[in-house]
């Protein structure tokens, strides 16, 4: 029963992994068993740790930062109460302190993985290196910058300027679309095609894309919505 | 006195973070400011040549953090202005020589008897750039008008938001308003467009500011430099004054007159 020890939830840019009572080892492993399970899911991601009360040295936190980068994971910060970890961590120029809040939907999201009827909303600017993975739909309001990725299982709203690069549909739904105040990411994913935003001129549309046999084709809104 | 804690940083190298430091540093201590301008580029040290104190190191920061020796002996006491003090960094050391902690711990003993540390950061977003903003109160992001340090200080900010210290200030250096013109550089309003926050100021390209970082003698302190009065400016918004951008377009006609000298040289 060790996977109850372990609670897993999305939080603002990362996943946060609870490690409730029993002996550090023998989570830490059960840990790592549990990213191993989930692979798909934990790739790529910032994880923060919550130890709880335990007192973890440096070499304990070291080990545990080395095992995640062995799977393309990155430790971003160590939660604890304790002193002694708290300090150990910051030896590590691990973060002790994140912000835990995170729209309700991206914890749902865990449980339903594969069925993207749930859509996370995120009132802020996605700036280069942020990256929102999302099972279901992806509604922003605010820019997504180049170099900030999102990816959806759904569609890709972005109630402003989207730069970045898109994936929609990514696990297949070629029905997928992507909208946006300012459409000219560096690169859009519909299902399985790629596609580059052509150069533009003159002043910026909200425009729709979505694949045309078999093609990434942006229109006009306010065309579209006549259709 | 409680000192305030300003880093300035930026992601991409060779923007002008240390030439900032220095004269930012220089600019608040004329104004009566005690200043301390701390060198977190551990093995990369450049801050003491800009500041022309370069002969004066006897003791560095990874001393002071490593007990060698007090503090106060590792702050140098600038050569033209009272009140501003550089702590070096090693040079023969590198970047794990210190930690978050330590830089925390560092910034506190000094915050009594100082009103600014200026912390130059070190380019890239790993160990020397995590200390650098572990002890920041404020973090003021520097960036060229040119796309890819753009992108880093996209990057950058996106790092100290997450870091919870808040939503840092924007410096944009060696803005050419004569290339904005010719829709050849990126604008301030498009830096900002993308970058989102704040605008603190904006440093006109000038040679002078080479000149003088080479000779070690802050821009800051030179009256009839754009650049200076930029950096001056710059000072007193930090201080909470309220003063206007500056015009770079007519200014003080120094860009018109370099127009007219490229103008005449075309044809």
């Amino acid at each position: 029963m060790q996977a109850q020890e372990i609670e897993v939830k999305g939080i603002k840019n990362g996943i946060l992994v609870e490690v409730k009572n029993g002996d550090w080892k023998t989570q830490e492993k059960a840990v790592l068993q549990h990213i191993d399970q989930n692979q798909g899911f934990f790739e790529g991601a910032r994880l923060v740790v919550d130890v709880g009360n335990r007192a973890l040295k440096s070499p304990d936190l070291a080990s545990l930062r080395n095992a995640l980068s062995d799977r393309e994971i990155k430790l971003w910060a160590v939660l604890s109460t304790s002193l002694v970890t708290e300090r150990a961590s910051q030896d590590l120029g691990l973060a002790i302190k994140v912000d835990q809040s995170m729209p309700e939907p991206e914890e749902d999201s865990i449980n339903s993985l594969l069925e993207g009827d749930e859509a996370v909303f995120l009132k802020r600017t996605l700036r280069s290196g942020h990256k929102v993975k999302h099972p279901g739909h992806i509604v922003v309001l605010g820019d997504v910058n180049p170099g900030a990725e999102l990816v959806a299982g759904g569609n890709i709203i972005v109630w402003g300027k989207l730069r970045g690069m898109v994936h929609a549909g990514a696990m297949g739904d070629t029905e997928a679309v992507v909208c946006s105040l300012d459409l000219s990411p560096t690169q859009i994913r519909i299902a399985d095609k790629i596609s580059v935003s052509p150069p533009k001129k003159g002043k910026a549309r909200p425009e729709i894309a979505q694949l045309e046999d078999g093609q990434v084709t942006a229109r006009d809104w306010s065309k579209f919505t006549k259709e | 006195m409680s000192a305030k804690v300003l880093t300035i940083t930026s992601g991409k190298g060779g923007v002008g973070k240390t030439t900032a430091t220095a004269n930012i540093g220089a600019a608040l201590a004329k104004r009566g400011q005690k200043v301390a301008c701390i060198d977190a580029d551990i093995g990369l040290r450049n801050l003491d040549v800009v500041m022309g104190l370069e002969n004066r190191i006897v003791y560095d920061l990874v001393d002071a953090v490593e007990g060698r020796c007090r503090l106060n002996q590792a702050m140098i006491k600038d050569k033209y202005i009272p009140g501003l003090y550089l702590i070096p960094s090693a040079q023969t050391r590198d970047k794990t020589a210190v930690s978050p902690s330590d830089m925390i711990r560092l910034c506190n003993e000094l915050r009594s008897d100082l009103d600014w540390i200026l912390i130059d950061s070190p380019a890239g977003i790993e160990r020397g750039f995590k200390n650098a903003i572990a002890p920041a109160d404020e973090v003021l992001v520097i960036t060229n008008p040119e796309v890819s340090a753009v992108r880093d200080a996209d990057r950058i900010i996106g790092i100290v938001e997450a870091e919870e210290k808040g939503s840092p200030r924007l410096l944009l250096n060696r803005l050419n308003p004569e290339m904005v013109k010719q829709n050849n550089m990126l604008s301030a309003d498009d830096v900002v467009d993308l970058l989102a926050i704040h605008l603190l100021g904006i440093i006109p390209e000038d040679k002078a500011v080479l000149i003088s970082t080479n000779k070690g003698t802050p821009i800051a302190l030179n009256e009839k430099s754009l650049a200076g009065q930029a950096y001056r400016n710059i000072a007193q918004r930090l201080l909470g004054e309220d003063v206007p951008l500056l015009d770079l377009d007519k200014g003080s006609g120094f860009f018109n007159r370099i127009s007219s000298v490229f103008g005449s040289g075309e044809k």
